[in-house]
């Protein structure tokens, strides 16, 4: 469509003004990725060189540095599975059942992104901290919540708790009941008509909403800042190592660290990327019909 | 296999569908439910099938109740007015669905599958189309594929919403032969809903005329159209 519409706009405007536009929308575009986009990724990669390999091998090796890795590959290995369950089942209730309430349901699930982060991870303080409401009963029983790594997940689960439900609810909503519903007459279970014919339907834009909300998940700063009590070597996760370094002049560093949390995120597209390219051919003979 | 629906009501928000509706249909037979959209019609069928349910009144198959039984036990084919075919399966995956869902113990072996997909897809004139993808195939070749897949575990009913709506009047007529013949051969007690008058009185055994949630008529085609029973029926004739 976008096609024919744009060769119907070319006709009509002169060879010379079409190159011109074209040459200027590219420009204007590829200035812009290149200032919000690359620019600060190499500035990322040269500030972490500025000491040469052995430094910024140091810095990632560092002991402190070891530990926010594994703590923020914990938390996304806990947070990512717990958002992708709760968004498939959220999705499937609101676009295959009928039930009262139902808007509001769809409205909850969006307000972690409305919500600042830091507010939500002050939420968290007030509840389980040592002066909320459940900080004394937590206390009694001996059971750490803030400051310690079940706060940190707990924030970052709220933060990206919207990415897998808000890719895959427009989607099964346009694809409708009708192909669950033959399933259904077909003689399959409940189970059965979701693991063949909704999960198959909704891979693709589920596998995009996991690798969104894996991203943010390893990048949160801001809830996760607020309940984690920044411990070195035990609740700092790696945007809040970031800081820390940072905060100690300790710019080198900082910079290899953060060299490290692009990597992972650059690595979860490439990783997109892979499979929409192993899989393109398969994807473009469904999406056609 | 006989069906009977008794005193069926069923009532969306203030939209009253289906009111106190009444009908038997016989082994074997061929009937299209007939009316203009909103009479009911669609939601009779989706009834008959388990994939609605009514607010009150009773369903029978072979003079079993199957009222509270759920779609997947009704042992029915449902063929549905846009196919609705799995858009990621081969057309012989869709066929074999059914039979695949089957539990350990009642599944057939895969070559026995693979025999009952050729022998469906002869039976809609679609040999060879196996290993094709919905998309890359017309309209009237995914309706055939639909009845195919609802025939692959053998119902003793068959039933069809609007099956030939979104097809163009060639491949309409084309169809209905098809299915005719099917009919012919497989003797499944079959209904068709339809809102095109000529199409259910060409192709049915019985019709029923549907009007705001109640059956005006039901009888062969000739006799309704030699003595409609009611002014509505007369003029929805005409």
């Amino acid at each position: 469509m976008s096609e024919v519409t744009n060769r119907r706009t070319n006709q009509r405007l002169p060879a010379k003004t079409k190159i011109a536009l074209n040459a200027t929308l590219v420009l204007i575009a590829l200035t812009f990725v290149f200032i919000v986009v690359l620019l600060p990724l190499i500035v990322v990669l040269y500030e972490a060189s500025q000491e040469g390999w052995a430094a910024y091998v140091a810095a990632i090796t560092d002991s402190d540095a070891k530990s926010a890795i594994r703590l923020t590959l914990l938390v996304a290995a806990i947070a990512v599975p717990v958002n992708m369950i709760f968004g498939i089942c959220a999705a499937w209730l609101v676009t295959k059942h009928d039930f009262r309430g139902k808007d509001w349901l769809v409205a909850f699930i969006e307000i972690p992104f409305s919500v600042s982060p830091v507010v939500s991870g002050l939420v968290f303080i007030l509840l389980f901290g040592a002066h909320g409401w459940f900080g004394p009963w937590l206390q009694a029983h001996d059971i750490e919540i803030i400051f310690a790594v079940p706060g940190i997940v707990l924030a970052t689960v709220f933060v990206t708790l919207p990415f897998v439900a808000r890719q895959i609810i427009p989607l099964m909503h346009a694809q409708g009941r009708a192909a669950e519903e033959a399933a259904l007459s077909l003689g399959a279970s409940g189970w059965q008509t979701f693991w063949h014919v909704t999960l198959p339907d909704i891979r693709w834009a589920l596998l995009y909403g996991v690798l969104l909300s894996l991203a943010r998940a390893m990048g949160e700063f801001g809830a996760v800042s607020v309940v984690s009590g920044h411990i070195r070597g035990e609740t700092n996760t790696l945007p809040l190592h970031v800081e820390v370094l940072y905060n100690d002049y300790n710019f080198v560093a900082a910079f290899a660290v953060a060299s490290l949390l692009a990597g992972l995120a650059l690595m979860t597209l490439v990783l997109k990327s892979l499979l929409e390219w192993r899989h393109g051919n398969e994807l473009k003979a469904q999406n056609n019909s | 296999m006989t069906i009977e629906v008794r005193e069926i009501s069923r009532t969306f928000q203030a939209h009253v569908a289906l009111d106190a509706v009444s009908l038997k249909i016989e082994d074997g037979d061929f009937v299209a439910l007939l009316g203009p959209s909103g009479s009911g019609k669609t939601t009779l069928l989706r009834v008959i099938a388990g994939l609605e349910y009514a607010d009150v009144g009773r369903v029978y198959f072979a003079d079993i109740d199957v009222t509270n039984k759920p779609v997947q036990d009704r042992g029915i084919g449902f063929v549905f007015q846009n196919y609705a075919l799995f858009r990621h399966m081969t057309v012989a995956k869709n066929i074999a669905f059914g039979l695949n869902m089957l539990g350990r113990n009642r599944r057939p072996d895969a070559k026995a599958i693979e025999q009952r997909v050729t022998e469906l897809l002869d039976l809609v004139q679609l040999a060879g189309l196996g290993p094709r993808y919905p998309n890359q195939l017309s309209g009237g070749q995914r309706q055939r594929v639909a009845l195919a897949r609802a025939l692959a575990r053998d119902p003793k009913i068959l039933l069809l919403d609007e099956p030939f709506g979104a097809l163009d009047a060639k491949v309409r007529r084309e169809l209905r032969l098809a299915l005719r013949a099917i009919h012919e051969r497989l003797k499944i007690t079959t209904i068709f809903v339809t809102h095109d008058q000529e199409e259910a009185f060409a192709l049915a055994d019985h019709v029923a005329i549907l009007h705001n949630g109640k059956i005006e008529q039901f009888d062969t085609p000739s006799r309704i159209q030699q003595s409609p029973n009611s002014e509505f029926v007369q003029a929805f004739l005409a």
